[in-house]
C-alpha cells in the first residue's frame, strides 16, 4: 500500500474524539484531490482502535493506530514522541490537526522534532505549487495572514474549530487499519485527575452563543436583598439576575453563554465565558449580544459569527454596525420576551 | 527558585490594526507588554514571594521591547535581558523558540520558565511548548492555578484549563508553564518599581552570545489580508412591545434560515 501524503491527527479526550477532529478530516479532504492523495487518520492513545473506524466513516481512507496503557492520559511529550516517530517513518507531506488545547502542544512539539513549521487556527486551506497555504487570523481576527512552509516537510497545519463543516459519517466505509503497540519512555508529568467544567455548552463548539456585557447590571428597578449593602456587591447581584435571563435563553437555544471583557472584569461572570481578543475567539452560526456595546477587542473575538443579533439600549452602540438584526431596548424586557418566542417557535 | 518569564511587546488590544503597503500597522496606538504576559509576570512574582529566589524577564524583540521589559521590572522582576540578532528577523515560532531556549540554557540552573498563553499579535500559542521540547522540560500550558511548588522535592502541581474542564497535573522541575487569566489579576507597578525600572541596565544578548546558530524560519507569510468588511446592513426591529419585537425577530431569523 502506498502511504498517503496527507495525515490527519485525531484528537480525543480519554478516548472520546472531539468533533473538531472530523472537521480536520473534512479540511484535509479539500486538499486531497489536488495532492492526488488519500487521507490517513492517525490515532494515538490507549484502547482507541474504535476511533480508527470512526475516522474512516468520517472520510479517512486508512488509519494508523498506536497504543499503550501509558498513553491513556494525553501527555504532550509522550504523544509527540509517537507522532514524530510515525511521521519519520511514513514521511507524509502534510499533517493536519484540529486546534485544541492538547494539539497546540502536540503540533508545537512535533514541529520542533521534525524541524518544520506549524500553523495553528487555520480557517482555509489551498494548494499552491504543491505546498499548502493556510489562511489564519492574527490580531484576534483584525487581520488575516496566509502562511506557508515551502521548503520543510511535513507541513503541520492545525485547523480552527467550526471553520470547516463536519462530514456526515458513513459507517459502510471501510479502509485498512494499521494497529501497533508502542512503548513510550518515562514521563516527568503525572496526571492526577480531572474536574468537569460547569456542564454548559463549550463556547468554541457552540453553534449558538448568547452573550452579556456591562449592560446586564443596568437595571435600577431590581432591588437587591437588604443584607447586600455594598454598592459594588449590589451591582454584581443585579448582573447575576441579568445573566440568569441570558442563561434561560441559552438553555432554550442549546447555546453557550458568553460575556464581554467589561462584564468579566467587573466580576459578573467567570473569565472562562469571555469572548474577545483576550478571551475566546468564536464563530457560531448565531451570536446574540445583550447589553454589549461592542468594544473593538470584543468584536475581534466574534466578528466572523454568521448572524449577529444585538440588543442594546443605546442606538449608537458600535455593535449595531456589525449586527444583522438589532433591537434597541431594555434587555431586561427584550431577553425574556425573546426566550418565550424561541420557546414557542422551537416547541420547547 | 530561579525563575525566567518570557515576554513579548505587542500593540494594545484596543488598537485598530490594518494593512498598509503590505505591512501591518496599528497607527499611533501604544505598544505594550503582551496582556497575557502580565499574568505570567504576576505568577512568577507570587512564586518568588512564596519561596524566595529571583525572577529574570527576557524578550525577543527590537529596541522597543525594552519598554515591555521595563514594565515587567516595574512590576517587580529582578533583571531583564533583551535577545536581539539579525538572524531573529522574520522569526517564526521555530526561530523564536530556539532563541528563547538558548537564553534559558545560558541562564541555567533554572526551576521554571513562565509564558503567557499566547501573544495578542501573531496569536499562535505554541512557543512555550516548543521551548519545553527543545529543553526536554515538561510543558504545562493553559495553567489556571499553581496549586503547589515544592523546591526541595523539585515538583510543581498545577490545574490546567482544557476544553473539557480542569486537569490536575504534577510535573518535575524544571518545567515550562504558560498561564491563563484565571491565575489572578496582575499587580500594578509600584512607584519604587517604576523608578528602579527606569534606571535599569538591560543587557542585549546576540545569537553568538548564546552560542546559537539560529535555524532559518520554516514559515513565510506571502500575504496579509484585511478581513473582508462585513457589509451587514443592520435591520432594526422596532415594535410597540418587547413581545412583538421578539416575535418579529424570531420570524426574521426563521426566514433567513438562521434557526
Amino acid at each position: 500500500m502506498m502511504a498517503d501524503r496527507i495525515f490527519v491527527y485525531i484528537d480525543h479526550h480519554l478516548g472520546e474524539a472531539v468533533v473538531a477532529s472530523w472537521e480536520a478530516l473534512y479540511a484535509a479532504s479539500t486538499i486531497a484531490a489536488s495532492m492526488s492523495s488519500g487521507v490517513t487518520a492517525l490515532v494515538v492513545g490507549d484502547g482507541v482502535r474504535s476511533l480508527a473506524e470512526e475516522a474512516i466513516a468520517h472520510g479517512a481512507s486508512a488509519a494508523v493506530v498506536r497504543e499503550s496503557p501509558s498513553l491513556k492520559d494525553f501527555r504532550p511529550e509522550l504523544y509527540a514522541d509517537v507522532v514524530s516517530g510515525v511521521l519519520k517513518e511514513s514521511r507524509p507531506e502534510v499533517l493536519v490537526l484540529p486546534t485544541t488545547g492538547r494539539t497546540r502542544e502536540l503540533g508545537a512539539m512535533v514541529a520542533v522534532d521534525l524541524d518544520t513549521g506549524v500553523t495553528p487556527d487555520a480557517i482555509a486551506l489551498e494548494v499552491e505549487e504543491s505546498a499548502v497555504v493556510a489562511t489564519r487570523p492574527i490580531y484576534a481576527g483584525k487581520l488575516l495572514t496566509k502562511e506557508v512552509s515551502r521548503t520543510r516537510r511535513p507541513q503541520i497545519v492545525m485547523v480552527r474549530s467550526r471553520a470547516f463543516p463536519r462530514p456526515t459519517p458513513d459507517t459502510a466505509r471501510k479502509g485498512p487499519v494499521d494497529v501497533a503497540a508502542v512503548t513510550p519512555g518515562a514521563s516527568a508529568t503525572e496526571v492526577l485527575g480531572y474536574r468537569a467544567s460547569d456542564g454548559g455548552v463549550s463556547l468554541t463548539d457552540a453553534s449558538v452563543i448568547v452573550s452579556g456585557g456591562r449592560g446586564v447590571s443596568n437595571n435600577g428597578r431590581l432591588t437587591p436583598p437588604p443584607e447586600i449593602t455594598d454598592e459594588k456587591q449590589q451591582e454584581i447581584w443585579r448582573a447575576h439576575q441579568g445573566f440568569e435571563l441570558i442563561r434561560q435563553m441559552a438553555s432554550v437555544l442549546g447555546a453557550a453563554v458568553g460575556a464581554s471583557r467589561a462584564a468579566v472584569d467587573a466580576g459578573y461572570i467567570p473569565y472562562s465565558n469571555q469572548v474577545g481578543q483576550t478571551g475566546k475567539v468564536v464563530a457560531p452560526d448565531l451570536y446574540i449580544a445583550c447589553g454589549i456595546s461592542g468594544a473593538i477587542q470584543h468584536l475581534a473575538g466574534m466578528r466572523t459569527s454568521k448572524t449577529i443579533v444585538a440588543i442594546n439600549k443605546d442606538p449608537e452602540a458600535p455593535i449595531f454596525k456589525l449586527a444583522r438584526f438589532g433591537i434597541v431596548g431594555d434587555l431586561y424586557e427584550i431577553v425574556p420576551a425573546l426566550t418565550e418566542a424561541f420557546r414557542t417557535q422551537l416547541g420547547k | 527558585m530561579n525563575i525566567v518569564v518570557c515576554v513579548k511587546q505587542t500593540p494594545d488590544t484596543a488598537a485598530t490594526v490594518t494593512v498598509e503597503n503590505g505591512k501591518v500597522t496599528w497607527g499611533d496606538a501604544p505598544l505594550v507588554l503582551n496582556p497575557w504576559d502580565e499574568f505570567a509576570v504576576e505568577q512568577s512574582l507570587r512564586i518568588k514571594e512564596a519561596h524566595g529566589g529571583k525572577v529574570t524577564v527576557i524578550s525577543l524583540g527590537l529596541e522597543g521591547a525594552r519598554e515591555a521589559l521595563k514594565q515587567a521590572l516595574a512590576m517587580g522582576c529582578d533583571e531583564a535581558i533583551l535577545l536581539q540578532d539579525p538572524s531573529f528577523a522574520a522569526a517564526d515560532t521555530l526561530v523564536a523558540s530556539a532563541a528563547l531556549a538558548a537564553a534559558l540554557r545560558k541562564l541555567d540552573p533554572l526551576d521554571l520558565a513562565l509564558f503567557g498563553r499566547t501573544s495578542v499579535d501573531s496569536d499562535t500559542g505554541v512557543t512555550a511548548a516548543q521551548v519545553a521540547r527543545r529543553l526536554g522540560w515538561p510543558s504545562l500550558t493553559l495553567v489556571a492555578a499553581v496549586v503547589a511548588v515544592d523546591p526541595q522535592g523539585r515538583t510543581i502541581e498545577v490545574e490546567r484549563m482544557l476544553e473539557e474542564g480542569r486537569q490536575q497535573v504534577r510535573a518535575q522541575l524544571p518545567a515550562v508553564v504558560s498561564v491563563v487569566k484565571e491565575i489572578g489579576e496582575p499587580r500594578y507597578p509600584s512607584f519604587m518599581g517604576i523608578r528602579k525600572a527606569s534606571k535599569a541596565e538591560i543587557p542585549t544578548w546576540s545569537a553568538a552570545d548564546m552560542g546559537l546558530q539560529a535555524p532559518s524560519p520554516a514559515v513565510t507569510w506571502p500575504a496579509l489580508i484585511a478581513p473582508p468588511r462585513v457589509n451587514t446592513h443592520c435591520e432594526m426591529i422596532s415594535a410597540d412591545s418587547p413581545g412583538e419585537a421578539a416575535a418579529q425577530l424570531v420570524q426574521r431569523l426563521m426566514e433567513e434560515k438562521v434557526l
